[in-house]
């Protein structure tokens, strides 16, 4: 039985077996509207993530299957103190297929050591995200026709966020991919990603603290939020705030074909204006995220159509 | 030159890093054995200038694993008849499980009950929680 843990848990084949996948269920969506009748996905969500549960529903819900489960840790068992691994080996009884957001690091991993269905990591705190990284691949592909021979230039919070740490592992494996790392000093790639991951293979990559003059060199400019929390003192973060801020004047700066990608919610890192440039793909992003999610519920259940 | 008698059926824990023979000594529990036990501290060594030396007599299998990882350098000579048949040199194991415990307060080894705190080598030669990957430090 195979759960999807990690983003690196599927070979480079694999994810792109499921992105066809995922590319024909946009295209002939009719075709997969019954293939999960009678199978239920248990949505365990230990913390609130109203965008990443309702995907995944609307995920199963568009395969003809069922959807039932909890929203917060509040209304499970954990409250009572239910451990993961008991929780999982009763959903095994009562579901085909679960997707688990916990808060804590490792718990989906935990629970798929006893669990008797597919487990699926919808989020382990700061830890892994893999159906985002799964949707951003959908994305920079559709928009770019590979994955392989980019320049992705990744803007933000670098240190603390977890799907670019996802994602420059993931794109790492595919050839040719070169990284331009744009962020404040204080939020700079954590070094085992320089050190465990771009130096080790030999994957070129260049740190800069400017969004502008990164970007006419970028296919992909994937944009997170520099977050105030982040900061030790509020100076330097209104010093470096709006330096992140993508707007309409700076996109003329950028290529033609480049693609805008972010995981959301997006405060004020993007700009408005923005969003009716051809260019911005983050809507796009949240419809793709539904289609890799069927692609994966299918493709765990060992489902075909 | 202190003399400690040979010892005919058991195990030398030679090149232990001097002065944390002691520390081994507890992790294994051999205060707990009814058996003869030498702790040799700051012995001449060749190679490392001094070592500490722990000879049990019996039968006794330690854990390699906790040995590899507290002291890499540390051979395990295995005696029978008063003599060495095997010399076991350690290496870092690939995986430590229930050695050491996650510190991370955001793993869910912080909050799992009997959870197995596992860890793997990786590449660099440091420990990394298998389930919030976080690196170990002592």
């Amino acid at each position: 039985m195979r759960h999807m843990i990690d983003p690196l848990d599927f070979s480079t084949e694999e994810v792109l077996a499921l992105l066809d996948l995922a590319d024909d269920m946009r295209q002939f969506p009719q075709k997969y509207q019954d293939v999960c009748a009678r199978k239920k996905l248990a949505t365990l969500f230990y913390e609130p993530s109203t965008r990443t549960r309702l995907s995944f529903e609307a995920a199963m819900l568009n395969l003809g299957g069922s959807v039932l489960g909890f929203s917060s840790a509040d209304s499970s068992s954990a409250s009572k103190g239910e451990s993961v691994a008991d929780t999982i080996r009763v959903i095994s009884c009562y579901a085909d297929i679960c997707a688990m957001r916990h808060p804590k690091e490792g718990a989906p991993l935990r629970a798929s050591r006893f669990s008797r269905i597919p487990v699926i990591n919808a989020g382990d705190g700061g830890h892994q995200h893999p159906t985002q990284t799964l949707t951003d691949l959908m994305t920079i592909r559709s928009r770019k026709g590979r994955l392989d021979h980019l320049t992705i230039g990744l803007c933000g919070d670098l240190k603390f966020g977890r799907t670019v740490h996802s994602l420059i592992k993931s794109i790492s494996r595919f050839e040719g991919i070169r990284f331009v790392l744009i962020s404040p000093d204080e939020l700079r790639v954590p070094d085992y990603i320089i050190n465990e991951v771009l130096k080790p293979g030999n994957i070129p990559f260049e740190e800069t603290t400017s969004l502008e003059k990164a970007l006419p060199q970028l296919d992909i400019l994937y944009m997170t939020r520099v977050q105030k929390e982040r900061f030790f003192n509020e100076e330097d973060y209104i010093r470096l705030k709006d330096s992140y801020i993508l707007t309409e004047e700076k996109m003329r700066l950028a290529p033609n074909d480049m693609a805008v990608l972010h995981p959301l919610p997006r405060v004020n890192e993007i700009a408005l204006g923005v969003d009716n440039d051809p260019r911005a793909a983050y809507f796009e992003q949240v419809q793709n995220g539904v289609y890799v999610r069927q692609a994966l519920i299918m493709t765990l259940l060992g489902l075909t159509v | 030159m202190l003399n400690i008698d040979s010892i005919q059926n058991g195990i030398v824990i030679d090149h232990i890093k001097a002065g944390t023979g002691m520390k081994i000594y507890n992790l294994l529990n051999l205060d707990e054995l009814d058996c003869c036990v030498a702790l040799i501290k700051n012995a001449r060594s060749a190679k490392y200038g001094r070592k500490d030396i722990i000879k049990i007599e019996g039968e006794i299998r330690p854990d390699l694993e906790i040995l590899g990882y507290l002291d890499p350098n540390i051979t395990i000579c295995l005696i029978q008849g008063g003599k060495i048949v095997s010399k076991k040199q350690l290496t870092l194991p690939k995986t430590l499980k229930n050695v050491i415990k996650c510190k991370n307060p955001r793993c869910i080894c912080s909050i799992e009950e009997e959870i197995e705190h596992i860890f793997d080598l990786g590449d660099n030669g440091t420990y990394r929680c298998r389930y919030c990957e976080q690196e170990f430090h002592a």
